[in-house]
């Protein structure tokens, strides 16, 4: 029994298909795969409905919601402070910007000062996590494009990244540094040498990486000129980040509205021309770059200082105050008993992450629990731009597009 | 974000359009939201896209129970030459879940928006796609409301495996 072309839309009705002959007065059958959500190229358990002309991609339905663990609705029944750990684990690389986006949102709600010395030990955190984003983006694109070499080096690098956590903070990975505040502890001896030996050794690395792949023919054959998206249709579709600089779009929240002191670094936003997927690599790779500037630059301007707001309502206080003063005590049994209180309202705290505007959307109802926690996760909403990127293009195309739109399913299923 | 002064003047631009659409402003923590009734949502979002707030960032789906009318939409609008964000907020009933969908002005509102109609219930009509996003399509409720308990899936150990049912069987 043959299905013809007609019979089929009536069958899928919501997926749009813009027909186009296969080859010289021919129409080919449409075929409709499922891709995923076990697929390695699809980078987590993403699914995606393709639907194909011979070996050309007419339309595509990402299908999502494998990974959903309602972390939102978990952090509704959790003080602020206890929130901070499963916001962590929505994105799960770039977990330092999870918290930074709940933490800005609410010491917004609290009107906390962040001390000088905080908000630039967070530039550090969350510039080293860009850096390990961007590191784990690569190596995963490069086994999708066929280089298994290029993921050994980016892990090597990574690897570096995770022990500067694991030094500074006890945890590798969601390392709940960040505290409403400040942060949790000051870094300890040693680290800011370690930190400098890592930005000059990754600056070198990145020189590796550009050698190995800029001018790579297999590279420049698979990423040039694939996965074209125009600035308008990215605008229009809310995708932010490395995607739309690619563009051409020097939209960057650091320099646009800068937070946590961003204005106080000099550095560059890297824009791309045309926007396809070349661009985008060539984008995140010069990012590494401007992050170790940053980094070098809080580390040499690194102030002195309290790492977390004094205001006892909202930050523990010190260990050894405990033993000697009895309002300590009481304020250490408010804050780990029922947490702080926060006063009613709504606010959004958009920060950049590696992947475009992290916000974070917080209603208090005055008690000590959030009435509602939304992640706006860049992934998410960029996940819209796999159809405009790849309609009309042949499905290994579609595989390289995928893999440089850098999807992080435990962002967009949260 | 426009100043205290200057979202007193787009809510006076949107009442210009219709005397009784907009139903109240905030300004607070420096963020500026304007609320406006469901059936005015479009018309005021297509004021505030001409007055350069072309870029939707975001859409937030909130449950303000025990309040009424409890559900919430906002939709975070900026405005990217000049950095500025304005927060369109529409509310509804449970009972009468009724928003016009944006995905007309902004394509890129079809996720957040049935994100919303999954964990809230809000009916986008209009919207070219409405389907559960996250959760199950067979899923029964929208998990989101505060009135949806957090429940759990019993967790099978040796000593409850004949009581938990379709596991062992």
């Amino acid at each position: 029994m043959s299905t013809g072309i007609s019979d089929y839309r009536k069958q899928e009705e919501s997926v749009t298909l813009s027909s186009q002959p296969a080859g010289e007065g021919l129409e080919q059958e449409l075929m409709t795969i499922n891709m995923g959500p076990h697929h390695p190229s699809t980078h987590g358990v993403l699914r995606l409905i393709v639907t194909l002309e011979g070996e050309t991609v007419r339309d595509i339905k990402p299908v999502i919601g494998y990974v959903h663990t309602g972390i939102e609705k978990t952090a509704e029944d959790k003080p602020y402070w206890k929130a901070i750990p499963v916001v962590e684990r929505m994105d799960y690389l770039s977990y330092y910007f999870n918290a930074m986006a709940f933490c800005g949102a609410v010491e917004k709600l609290l009107e906390v000062e962040v001390p000088a010395r905080a908000q630039y030990l967070r530039v550090i955190h969350l510039e080293l996590n860009r850096i390990m984003s961007h590191l784990v983006w690569l190596g995963t694109s490069c086994i999708d494009l066929g280089a298994i070499s290029v993921w050994w080096y980016c892990f090597r690098e990574r690897e570096a990244v995770l022990d500067l956590f694991e030094m500074s903070s006890g945890q590798r990975m969601h390392t709940r540094y960040f505290q409403v505040g400040g942060v949790i502890e000051d870094i300890p001896r040693g680290w800011v040498e370690r930190v400098r030996r890592f930005t000059k050794t990754m600056r070198t690395r990145a020189d590796q990486y550009a050698a190995l792949l800029d001018k790579n023919e297999i590279v420049l054959q698979r990423l040039r000129h694939t996965g074209i998206v125009d600035e308008a249709t990215l605008l229009g579709l809310g995708v932010t980040g490395p995607l739309l600089r690619a563009a051409g779009n020097p939209w960057d929240l650091r320099k646009a509205a800068p937070y946590s002191s961003y204005d106080h670094f000099d550095f560059k936003i890297p824009v791309g021309t045309i926007g396809d997927n070349y661009d985008r690599y060539r984008v995140r790779h010069a990012e590494i770059y401007e992050s170790c500037d940053i980094i070098d630059q809080a580390l040499d301007g690194l102030p002195e200082g309290p790492f977390i707001t004094t205001d006892r309502k909202v930050a523990l206080p010190p260990r050894h105050e405990l033993a000697t003063s009895m309002e300590a005590l009481i304020h250490h049994f408010k804050l780990v008993t029922e947490g702080f209180r926060v006063p009613p309202g709504e606010v959004y705290n958009p920060i950049e992450s590696p992947r475009g505007e992290l916000g974070c959307y917080v209603r208090s109802d005055g008690s000590s629990r959030p009435a509602r926690v939304h992640m706006r996760d860049p992934s998410f909403v960029n996940l819209q731009a796999t159809a405009p990127a790849t309609r009309n293009s042949y499905i290994a195309d579609l595989v390289a597009t995928l893999a440089m739109l850098d999807p992080v399913l435990g962002g967009v299923d949260r | 974000m426009p100043d205290a002064t200057g979202l007193e003047l787009i809510a006076q631009d949107l009442r210009a359009a219709d005397s009784d659409a907009v139903l109240g402003t905030s300004f607070f923590r420096e963020e500026a939201t304007v609320e406006v009734a469901p059936a005015f949502l479009r018309t005021a979002a297509e004021l505030l896209v001409e007055k350069g707030y072309a870029f939707m960032a975001s859409c937030h789906g909130v449950d303000y129970y025990p309040e009424e009318p409890r559900l919430g939409v906002h939709y975070q609008l900026l405005d990217m030459p000049n950095v500025d964000r304005i927060c369109l907020k529409t509310r509804v009933t449970v009972e009468q879940p009724n928003v016009p969908s944006l995905c007309d002005l902004w394509p890129g509102a079809n996720h957040p928006e049935r994100e919303v109609f999954d964990m809230f219930g809000v009916v986008f009509d209009g919207h070219p796609d409405l389907r559960r996003i996250l959760m199950p399509e067979d899923y029964e409720g929208h998990p989101q409301r505060r009135d949806f308990p957090i429940g759990g899936e019993p967790v099978l150990f040796t000593y409850n495996e004949d009581k938990v049912p379709g596991w062992t069987r």
